[in-house]
Order: C-alpha cells, then sequence, then structure tokens
C-alpha cells in the first residue's frame, strides 16, 4: 500500500486507555443529569438514587473493560455470540412455556440474566461481521440473508411478548444495513412491505399489544391504563412552561397524577420540572452523543467497525425517539425507557457495553501497514 | 491491484460517510419534531395545561368487584365474603415508617404477629400498593384512627370483603383459597382488570374459575386535596361483582367421605355418572385454607409443608398411585374387545405365571392358587395369574391404548387446578423416557396396574363412571353452573363427554355383572348390602417391591411401606347414581379398609343410612 502519510501521531493518555473523551464526559453529565431528576422523580429517596449509582458504576466499570477489547477480536466472537443469544432465546421461550406465561428472564441459578438484551449487541454484531466479509453494498443474497438472521431473534423476542425490545433488536439489524449502503429502491421496497403486512402484524398481536395501539388511537378509551399514562404526561409536559416548576417542585408528579414516573415516563418530570430549556439542554445532550457516534463511525479503519459503530449509536436514538415521542404523546406506548436516566438497570448495562465497543473501535489503531 | 485497494477502500469510506451524513440529518429531523411537539405542549399549550395541572384534583381509583359466592348443590354456602377492616400504610408515602409505626402502636394494638406479616408482605409489595398492618379492626379501632387520621400520611383504613370458608377443612383442597397476588400470578393476569384487587385463587376451583369467580373492575373518578386524600367521589363507574358458582358437590357426602378416613391418609372421589358431577372430593390430611387468605404465618405454613402427612398435598387430583387389581375389570374388556379372551375362557392359576422359556415366576397374590379361572371369577377373585396371561396375549400395544381409552395417562380435565394425569406404561413412554426397548415382562406387570403404571383417585373415579355409563366417558366438573350477578338464572356450564367404542355392546353388561361379583361372593363381599346393589373392585397396591421367595408381611413392615387400599365401585348397578375411588396410603388391603369407606359414601349418598345390613366376614 502505498504510504497514507498517516503519520505514527503521539499516542495520547486517552487512546492508551482506550476512552473516547467528548463521548465519555457526555454520557457522564447525562448520568449526572439523571440521577438528579431521579432524586426528584423517586419522590427524594435517597436509597433508589444509591442504587442506581451503583448500576451506573457497573455499567461504567463493563465500557471500561469493554473498550480494551479490539475490535478484530469482537469481529471474531459475532457469530458464536448470536448463536448463543438465540439459543437462550429458545430455552426462555421452553421454561416460559412451562410457566404458563409471559417470559423474560433465564435464571441461571446465581443471576437473572435478560436473553433479549444480548441480541441488542449479537444482532448488529453479526450483521455487520456478515456483511464486512465482502465489498460494500451489499448485494441481494447478502440482504436477504441479514434480513433472515436479524428477523429470527426479533420473532423470538416478539412472542415473549417484549414488543419494545424486538423494535430495538430490528432497528439495530436493520441501520447496520443502511450504513452499508443497500440501495434506496430496497429501502423503499422493505417499507412498502412493511406497510403492506401491516394487517398481518395486527392478527399476530396479542390482545394486551392492540389494545395498546388502540389506546394510543383514543387515550380516553382506557381510563385506568396507558390512556390515562398519557393524558397526565401531557399535562405534566405541557405545564412545565419554559422555565418548569422546578426541581422537586413538580405537582403532577409528587401527587402521583404520573405513572411509572422513575422510570418509562422520567421524561415527563424533566418536562414539568425544568420545562422546556430544561428538555432542549437534555435533547442536545443526547444529540452530541448520537453525532460523536456518527463521526466515529466515518473514521472507524475497516467495514466492521463502521458497521457496527454506525448500528450501535442509531440504536441508542431510536431508545431517545421512541420514548420521547412516547412520553409527549407522539408514538403509541411501548415500553421502552429513556436511554440512561430511567430507573432500572437491565438496558443500561447493554447500552454501556455499546458504547464500550463504539470506543474501542475509534481507539484501537492498527498501525499504517507499509 | 495495491492502486484498486486503495481506490476500492476511498469508495468505501465515501459510502459510509454519505449514509452517515443523512443518518445524522434523520436523527435531526426527529429530533426536532421532538422539540415541535414540545414547544406545542410547552410553549403554545402552557396556558391549558397549567390550568389543567392546577385543577388536576380529579383522580381515578380502581374499584374491586366482590368476588363470586361458592354455594353446594344444596345451596349450602362454601366461601363466602366477609366484609373487614384492615388499617394499610403505602410505605412509598410515609417519610418516616419506624416514628409512624410508633405512632400507631399507641392509636392500635399492633401484635408483634401484625409487625411480622407486615415486614413479610412489605418484601413482597408492588410498589405503591397499600401494605396491611392491621386486619379485622374493630368498629372503636376504625373510630380512634378516624379521628387521628390527619396525623398519618400513607396509612388508610381499608374496607375489604374477606374470602371466608366456613366449612374450612372440608372443603380445602377441592375448593383451594385466594390468597395475594403475586409476581408470578401478575404475569398472567389483565393488570387493570385487577387493579384493585389485593387476591386471586391459588388451588382448586376458586383458581380453575378464577375469571368467572373475579368479575369487572369498576373505577370512580374522586377530587383529591393537595395531600391526596379523597374529598369526594365526582363520577362513578361501579364493578361487575364476579359470577356465583353452584356446584355438584355435596357438602354432606364431602363431610361423610371425610369422616369415613378419618385419621388416615387418602383420598375419595365420588361422581355422578349421569352427569359427570364431582359429589365428594377429599384429600386427608387437610388443613384451614382461611389462614391463607390474610396471609399465614411462616412457621405455620412450615409447619403444614414439612408435615410428614402432607396436609397441603391434594391427594384426589395430584396423588398419583398405582391402580393395582382395580385396573382389572378395565383390562379385562381390553381382552374381550381384542378377542383374546370370553367369558367362558378360563385360565388354570397354579399360584404363578411364567413366560414361556423364562424361569421368573410372577406370583399371584394367593400363593397357593386359584385354580381354573374364567373372567368373572378372576375380577371376583381378583387373580392375577388370569391377567397376567391376558396381558400377555393382548401384548402392550392393545393393553396401552384400551387403557387410554378411559383417560389413564391423561388428566381427566377437572375444573379443580393443577390436576395430574397419572401414568400409562407404552412402548413409546418408555422409549421417550427411559431410553430402552419394552420387555414383555412389564406388560404383564401394567396387566395388574403395577410398575409404572400411576392413576389418581379421579382418573380411577372418572373411568368407573364410564363403565357404570356403558361407555360414556363424561369430564368430571365440580361447578354445575355459574350465576352472573343481577340474573334470576344460573347459566349450566357446559359438559365435555365422549363415547368409549366397543365391539359389543354386551361387552358393557358383562362387565358389570362381573364387577357386581366382587360384592356379592368376592374380595369385597364384607360391604354386601341388602338395600341396593353395588358393583366394585378392590385393588392392593405395592409400595415396594418383594424379592422373588419373599412374603408380604403386614406386621413387620413400616407402615409408610405397607400396600395402598385401593377401591373402586358405582352403585345402584341398575341405574347407577353414584360411581367412587377410594385410596387409604399404607391402608393395607383394599377389601377390607378402602371398600367400607366407599360403603358409608355411597350409603350416605343412596339414602340407606346404616351400615347394619354389611356382612361381616
Amino acid at each position: 500500500m502505498r504510504g497514507e502519510t498517516i503519520s505514527p501521531s503521539p499516542v495520547g493518555l486517552w487512546q492508551r486507555l482506550h476512552l473516547d473523551a467528548p463521548l465519555l464526559v457526555a454520557l457522564l453529565a447525562l448520568c449526572a443529569f439523571g440521577l438528579v431528576i431521579l432524586y426528584s422523580a423517586s419522590g427524594q429517596d435517597p436509597e433508589m438514587v444509591i442504587r442506581q449509582l451503583i448500576r451506573l458504576a457497573i455499567a461504567f466499570t463493563l465500557m471500561l473493560a469493554v473498550a480494551q477489547i479490539p475490535p478484530t477480536a469482537l469481529q471474531g466472537w459475532s457469530p458464536p455470540l448470536y448463536v448463543v443469544g438465540i439459543l437462550m432465546l429458545v430455552a426462555v421461550l421452553v421454561v416460559g412455556d412451562l410457566g404458563k406465561g409471559a417470559q423474560r428472564w433465564l435464571d441461571l441459578g446465581v443471576i437473572r440474566f435478560q436473553p433479549s438484551e444480548l441480541l441488542k449487541l449479537a444482532v448488529p454484531m453479526m450483521i455487520a461481521w456478515l456483511l464486512s466479509a465482502r465489498r460494500l453494498p451489499p448485494t441481494w443474497p447478502w440482504i436477504l440473508l441479514s434480513a433472515v438472521l436479524v428477523l429470527l431473534p426479533v420473532m423470538l423476542i416478539a412472542k415473549q411478548p417484549d414488543l419494545g425490545t424486538a423494535l430495538l433488536v430490528a432497528s439495530a439489524g436493520a441501520f447496520v444495513l443502511f450504513i452499508a449502503g443497500m440501495r434506496w429502491s430496497m429501502i423503499l421496497g422493505i417499507l412498502a412491505l412493511v406497510a403492506a403486512l401491516a394487517p398481518m402484524i395486527w392478527i399476530g398481536m396479542h390482545d394486551y399489544q392492540r389494545e395498546r395501539v388502540m389506546t394510543f388511537l383514543n387515550p380516553g378509551s382506557d381510563p385506568l391504563g396507558s390512556g390515562y399514562h398519557i393524558i397526565q404526561s401531557m399535562i405534566a409536559i405541557g405545564s412545565g412552561g419554559v422555565d418548569g416548576k422546578g426541581w422537586l417542585n413538580g405537582t403532577q408528579s409528587h401527587l402521583e397524577f404520573l405513572p411509572e414516573r422513575h422510570t418509562d415516563f422520567i421524561f415527563a418530570v424533566i418536562g414539568e420540572e425544568l420545562g422546556f430549556t430544561g428538555i432542549l439542554a437534555l435533547l442536545a445532550l443526547y444529540l452530541f452523543i448520537i453525532l460523536r457516534g456518527l463521526v466515529i463511525t466515518v473514521s472507524a479503519q475497516d467495514r466492521y467497525g463502521r458497521l457496527l459503530a454506525g448500528g450501535l449509536t442509531l440504536v441508542f436514538f431510536v431508545y431517545v425517539m421512541v420514548n420521547t415521542g412516547m412520553v409527549t404523546g407522539l408514538l403509541p406506548v411501548v415500553g421502552v425507557p429513556l436511554p440512561l436516566i430511567s430507573y432500572g438497570g437491565t438496558s443500561m448495562v447493554t447500552l454501556m457495553i455499546g458504547f464500550g465497543i463504539i470506543m474501542a473501535i475509534q481507539t484501537h489503531r492498527r498501525r499504517p501497514q507499509v | 491491484m495495491l492502486e484498486s485497494n486503495f481506490d476500492e477502500r476511498k469508495r468505501e469510506g465515501r459510502l459510509v460517510g454519505t449514509r452517515a451524513l443523512i443518518a445524522a440529518f434523520i436523527v435531526i429531523t426527529a429530533l426536532l419534531a421532538v422539540v415541535l411537539r414540545l414547544a406545542h405542549l410547552q410553549l403554545a399549550g402552557h396556558e391549558h395545561f397549567s390550568v389543567l395541572s392546577r385543577d388536576n384534583r380529579v383522580k381515578v381509583q380502581p374499584v374491586s368487584p366482590a368476588r363470586g359466592l361458592i354455594f353446594d348443590a344444596k345451596g349450602i354456602l362454601l366461601a363466602d365474603n366477609h366484609p373487614a377492616f384492615s388499617l394499610e400504610i403505602t410505605i412509598e408515602k410515609v417519610t418516616d415508617l419506624a416514628a409512624t409505626l410508633d405512632e400507631l402502636g399507641r392509636l392500635i394494638k399492633i401484635e408483634p404477629q401484625d409487625r411480622a406479616r407486615f415486614e413479610r408482605q412489605r418484601r413482597q409489595r408492588i410498589r405503591f400498593q397499600g401494605v396491611p398492618i392491621r386486619l379485622n379492626l374493630t368498629p372503636e379501632e376504625v373510630a380512634r384512627f378516624a379521628v387521628d387520621a390527619h396525623r398519618f400520611t400513607g396509612v388508610e383504613i381499608r374496607a375489604d370483603l374477606v374470602r371466608t370458608y366456613p366449612h374450612g377443612e372440608d372443603t380445602a383442597h377441592v375448593l383451594g383459597y385466594v390468597g395475594r397476588i403475586n409476581e408470578q400470578d401478575l404475569a398472567r393476569i389483565d393488570k387493570s382488570n385487577y387493579a384493585g384487587t389485593q387476591h386471586i385463587g391459588k388451588g382448586g376451583v376458586e383458581k380453575a374459575h378464577e375469571s368467572l369467580l373475579h368479575g369487572r373492575v369498576g373505577y370512580q373518578q374522586v377530587e383529591v386535596n393537595a395531600r391526596g386524600r379523597v374529598v369526594r367521589t365526582l363520577e362513578s363507574h361501579p364493578p361487575v361483582s364476579g359470577a356465583d358458582l353452584h356446584l355438584y358437590l355435596d357438602i354432606d357426602l364431602q363431610q361423610v367421605a371425610r369422616e369415613a378416613l378419618g385419621t388416615e391418609r387418602g383420598a375419595v372421589a365420588a361422581i355422578d355418572p349421569r352427569s359427570g358431577g364431582v359429589l365428594a372430593l377429599v384429600s386427608t390430611p387437610s388443613f384451614d385454607p382461611n389462614p391463607f387468605v390474610s396471609g399465614i404465618s411462616q412457621k405455620d405454613y412450615h409447619a403444614l409443608l414439612n408435615s410428614p402427612d402432607k396436609p397441603l398435598f391434594n391427594r384426589a387430583v395430584r396423588g398419583q398411585y398405582p391402580p393395582g387389581s382395580t385396573i382389572k375389570p378395565f383390562v379385562g374388556l381390553a381382552g374381550l374387545e381384542a378377542g383374546v379372551t370370553t367369558p367362558r375362557r378360563s385360565t388354570y392359576c397354579p399360584g404363578y405365571f411364567s413366560l414361556p422359556g423364562h424361569s421368573h415366576r410372577f406370583r399371584c397374590w394367593r400363593r397357593g392358587g386359584h385354580g381354573a379361572q374364567n373372567l368373572q371369577q378372576a375380577i371376583a377373585q381378583s387373580c392375577d395369574v388370569y391377567f397376567y396371561d391376558l396381558a400377555n396375549r393382548l401384548g402392550i400395544d392393545r393393553l396401552s391404548s384400551s387403557l387410554a381409552d378411559f383417560g389413564f395417562g391423561s388428566v381427566t380435565g377437572i375444573d379443580v387446578a393443577d390436576e395430574l394425569g397419572g401414568l400409562l406404561p407404552s412402548r413409546e413412554w418408555k422409549q421417550r423416557a427411559r431410553k430402552e426397548a419394552w420387555y414383555p415382562g412389564e406388560t404383564l406387570i401394567v396387566g395388574i396396574g403395577q410398575g409404572s403404571f400411576l392413576a389418581t383417585p379421579l382418573q380411577l373415579a372418572a373411568a368407573t363412571a364410564a363403565i357404570a355409563n356403558r361407555g360414556q366417558l363424561i369430564q368430571p366438573r365440580v361447578a354445575r353452573a355459574a350465576q352472573p350477578p343481577g340474573e334470576a338464572q344460573a347459566k349450566p356450564l357446559p359438559l365435555v363427554s365422549s363415547r368409549i367404542a366397543v365391539s359389543d355392546e354386551q361387552h358393557w353388561q358383562q362387565l358389570i355383572d362381573d364387577m357386581a361379583k366382587v360384592i356379592e361372593s368376592g374380595t369385597a363381599r364384607r360391604i354386601h348390602s341388602t338395600s341396593y346393589r353395588i358393583a366394585g373392585k378392590t385393588g392392593t397396591s405395592q409400595v415396594f417391591s418383594l424379592g422373588q421367595n419373599q412374603r408380604y408381611n403386614a406386621a413387620k413392615i413400616p407402615k409408610h411401606l405397607q400396600d395402598h387400599a385401593l377401591f373402586i365401585a358405582f352403585a345402584p348397578v341398575e341405574e347407577p347414581r353414584i360411581a367412587i375411588a377410594v385410596i387409604v396410603e399404607n391402608g393395607g388391603s383394599g377389601g377390607s379398609t378402602a371398600a367400607p369407606i366407599a360403603r358409608r359414601v355411597m350409603d350416605a349418598y343412596l339414602g340407606a343410612a346404616g351400615s347394619g345390613d354389611a356382612q361381616e366376614h
């Protein structure tokens, strides 16, 4: 190869730690913001904030650890990880059948583990691995194979039933294909196909899932359920105005009109207490993280790194979009948390491992080949 | 080559770069849509929503429906709702729990066991759901708290209907009980229909008919003050109570059956063969279900759980026992149907049976042998050799499929939750479960209801009812009808029945005559009745195996290893109104232990009270 005049630039401290400073700072800011809001949303329960802090510490540690793994190693692990994930999903369904009910957890004795979380990483890794073997953009056969590899876990997860996670896993796979340069005609064709299949999806849905869609179309129809949630959440956000009612002063949240205020609906607490300005600050932080992820995508050195970094970044975007869309009444109620802010541990750990991978892609640079 | 490789990399870099740029554009557009929506809510809609928020004094509260009552066949109440007041703490709303508890303790008596139950339920609670600190408050206590209620944020009096079972131990197994909803229950129910409800059926009829008994949740819109207390009710959508259940079960007969079993461990299942209705379903020893409703103490629960007699175990539908000789009439029918035997054909019993070419001796229970036996004699005397020979000539495939027709090996489908289906051995089962081929010797053992063969008392009763019905196999049901609130008439619940096909209807008569002979002059002659005719079959099933030349001697074997006593019967023979199966664990022989219990139940049901005409031998 001709000298790419990449002078062996002095390897900085951050690179030796395999951390991306801008991303790290933004993530820390986001989590700090989340803890402050959680203190208010939990009804000033320090115990809850401490538990969340412990989870965050674990998640950050895992991120640090994963960032040390060279992406070439991750590339090799992609297919086995994917296979293990699928096997665990099947195991969960079998156990669930025996238990006669919704079953998402696999009890490994010591820890309970949600295999669908693993697939949020394993699916984009698998597709990136598959497409990185040949030149981009991928051709039809490879796109079809990718579609099968994405839809298999998605259907297994939708059967659990866990619509929110199924959606996230599907978008993870789809975004890798998008970044890989899948032709626009194909993208439009698939979108048209999904629209045409919508009635069939409706038939395949569980009753409660249909109910949620109906509630979205007519929030007044379910006064004890999610319709009430949406109305109260819109009142909370709207009454916040430009500057908000002030931290710890949200009436909607503290008088318990707002449901799930420390988990899925925490965005409404932010809207009520910190107002439009507070929310803009939060959205700006999210936007910065996503754009930084895309910059890393473009500057990644190999195909696998590019595809995976892009896919993981855009899944994070889907989290933000689905949650804020739901809380503001733009989208139907799907159980997706506000990433790194909502109380709860499982998705947080997965997300931070994802950022660990993105940092690894950014910082493990091969020496220029001569 | 190097050149093109480099170009290729540049081209791909450009492609991914373009896509990332488009993605960034989509992300910004989508977030802009959220910002616009927020502007719509927070800037344009601010006035509107501020008013709504300030006036947001209206809360929606669920109102739980009253659970359906359960009545026996004669209209006697078996499961009631009893109004009771309890004091509840919503821990999330309390700032200093210890101080609150101290304050409360000065106002209302709180016993250490109340504290213990509170601590236990507190750990399993669902967030923002109240946890009871005291149950069954007296009216004075309610009044005393009401005066000081303003001092206790997060503490509330709750008026509830508490489930009670007036016949407690008599109905514990068949009805089950209701208990507090836990995480597992939450996974299988419609949460919004259970908003405000704290109990759910945990077993028996209560669990099997949960959807009928529960009803439909209602809600009310209430106005609350700044501290969240209800000021007045604005709008109310009342709940729909659950349907009342009317059972086939006869509580008097249930009591008779329980008394007849006495202190033995065992079970009685009695069915009306005409309807499939369960007249009595008893498992002993029993337990009092009432403490389970409010939350039984850990100590009492462990005492029940660890008792060697297993009182919590529902032997009638979950106890799986080798059916022993009670299976012989069914095997006899299989033989007649397959044409491998006839009523006249006889087999010589020298006291043992050996497969051709084998020296192993399969023993008859009578060591001296029965001599020549035809089918009727073999059933009446319970000759094992006859059935070894018959099973051998039938082969396991025909035997197993014929027994499956009577429901052996699968659940009956009774409306008592968590029933087990026993085990009907077959070639496929053995290959699947043990990865082994079938041996001819095992067929012989199945022919006398031993070995791996397992059946529940309920399965035996249902199969006996099918003989009494001459082939009509009806799914046993405890509940006869459901009466939704406000309806004058109870609606009958559907029955499921199927027909066991036979080549010759005469075979049923033959079988019934053979079983009548058991009572007239056979192994159960001690329960012979002059007021009505009974058809039955005794059984004794081994708990552990004896060696080739060992003798069974009850006096030398510890009680828990002694044989189980079984008996199946129906009566009157001419027009059967009751079919029954009795099992007494380690009770010895079916004829002497189990049959008299069945007789007492049949006497009580058929109105021939007193056992003066029972012949003692």
